[in-house]
Parts: structure tokens; sequence; C-alpha cells
């Protein structure tokens, strides 16, 4: 798992992961690329990380890939993002494609629910919490 | 005869994101009394029942959780990744 300040270096990252996997094996390599839209008169997008619990998190479906023969891969952003760059990439290595196929959208979405990231809209230099397109994490509501 | 007296512990609570409020120290034995402290402040009214609770990093739903000196406990707000 990889946390950089800003937007991401797609193609550096996506090239690494591409050369780090070349003599595993694999037969299938899907990634996944998530760019911030020109939308609500934002001017970027910011995020904030819990790392903690975003490894472990991480790691738990790191153990899940490795059952399945696969392995997974991620990088997000910390702080702002500008419109029309990238904020997360992710990636599934597997033997053959029906696995990496499967688990790039199982991964994807449980990142969307349940990784410990909380984003901001930046509009004229105001960092503004996105609340309506957040999510309760499971469990949410313990101490209410 | 046994002592009967309880014994709270110090711990940590932590508010992560947009909840925007410093971290504090309490007494409690159990996540239970963490929440009912928590409570107490009306800051946290409109986050409680969308937070999750991580216990020295690792999420927890469970209140009856026994506690002890030097917790951290982490309340989590409703997350939005990618």
């Amino acid at each position: 798992m990889e946390l950089y300040q800003g937007s991401l270096d797609v193609k550096a990252i996506f090239a690494r992961w591409l050369d780090e996997e070349a003599q595993s094996n694999y037969g299938a390599y899907i990634p996944f690329v998530g760019t911030i839209r020109a939308e609500d008169d934002i001017d970027a997008l910011s995020f904030d990380i819990y790392e903690p619990v975003l490894q472990k998190w991480f790691d738990g479906w790191q153990e899940k890939a490795t059952a399945l023969g696969a392995v997974v891969k991620m990088a997000h952003s910390i702080g702002d993002v500008p419109v029309h760059t990238s904020s997360y990439v992710s990636a599934v290595f597997s033997p053959k494609r029906r696995v990496a196929l499967e688990l790039i959208d199982i991964f994807v979405e449980d990142f969307k629910a349940n990784a410990p990231i909380w984003k901001y809209d930046v509009k004229q230099g105001k960092r503004i919490y996105a609340a309506d397109r957040s999510t309760p994490m499971s469990g949410a509501g313990l101490l209410s | 005869m046994p002592c009967l007296m309880k014994e709270y512990q110090m711990v940590k609570v932590e508010f992560l994101g947009p909840i925007g409020k410093s971290p504090i120290q309490i007494e409690a034995l159990t996540l239970a009394d963490v929440a009912a402290k928590l409570k107490e402040d009306k800051s946290l009214t409109s986050w409680l029942d969308k937070c999750a609770v991580a216990l020295n990093d690792t999420m927890v739903n469970d209140l009856s959780i026994k506690l002890q000196d030097g917790d951290k406990i982490s309340i989590l707000p409703p997350v939005c990744g990618g």
C-alpha cells in the first residue's frame, strides 16, 4: 500500500507494479484508476487518511488475495488533488483472469465502504466535507 | 473480603477526519462508559450514530470490551475514499 501527498503519478506506479510482478507468472493484471472529475465547481478534492486502520484493512485484503493465488496493490493521495488528476489506483494480479476480474470489483467496492479515508470538496480555497457522498463504516453507531 | 471497587482506566479518545475535535482523556471501564461520556458532549450529537470505532487501531463492535490504561479509542466518521 502506498500513500502520496497530492496527485498520483499513475503511469509510473502502474509501470513499477508491472515490473514488480514481471517474473511472478501471473496471467492477468487488472488496474483501476480513479480520476477527479470537474463537477459542482470544485477545484480539487482533498483527503484525510487514518493510516494505521487503512493498513490493517489492506492487509486483510492481501490475505484474501493470497488465498486465491492473487495479489492486490493500491496507492492513494493525501491532501489536495486537482480535477483531471488521480487520487486512487489499485490493481489485482492473478494467475487467470476470472479471479482478478472478480477481486477488483469487491476490493474497490469495499474500499469505498470501509477504507478510513475522508473526502472534501475544495472550492475557492475552502475545504468542505463531502458528507452526502460518504458512507458510515461497518459497525457505525456503536457509541450512540 | 474482596475489593468490589471498579477500576477505571484512563483512555484517550481521538476524533478523526471532519469531526474537528481535539483528542480527550477520559476514565472508563468499557466502551459503554466511553459512549456515556461522549453522549454528554453536544458537539458530538450529530456524529455518534454515524461513526465506527477502533480500539488501538483495530475496528471493534462490542460495547462490553474491557479497557486498559492507555488504550486509544478512535472515532471514525463516514468515509469516501477514491
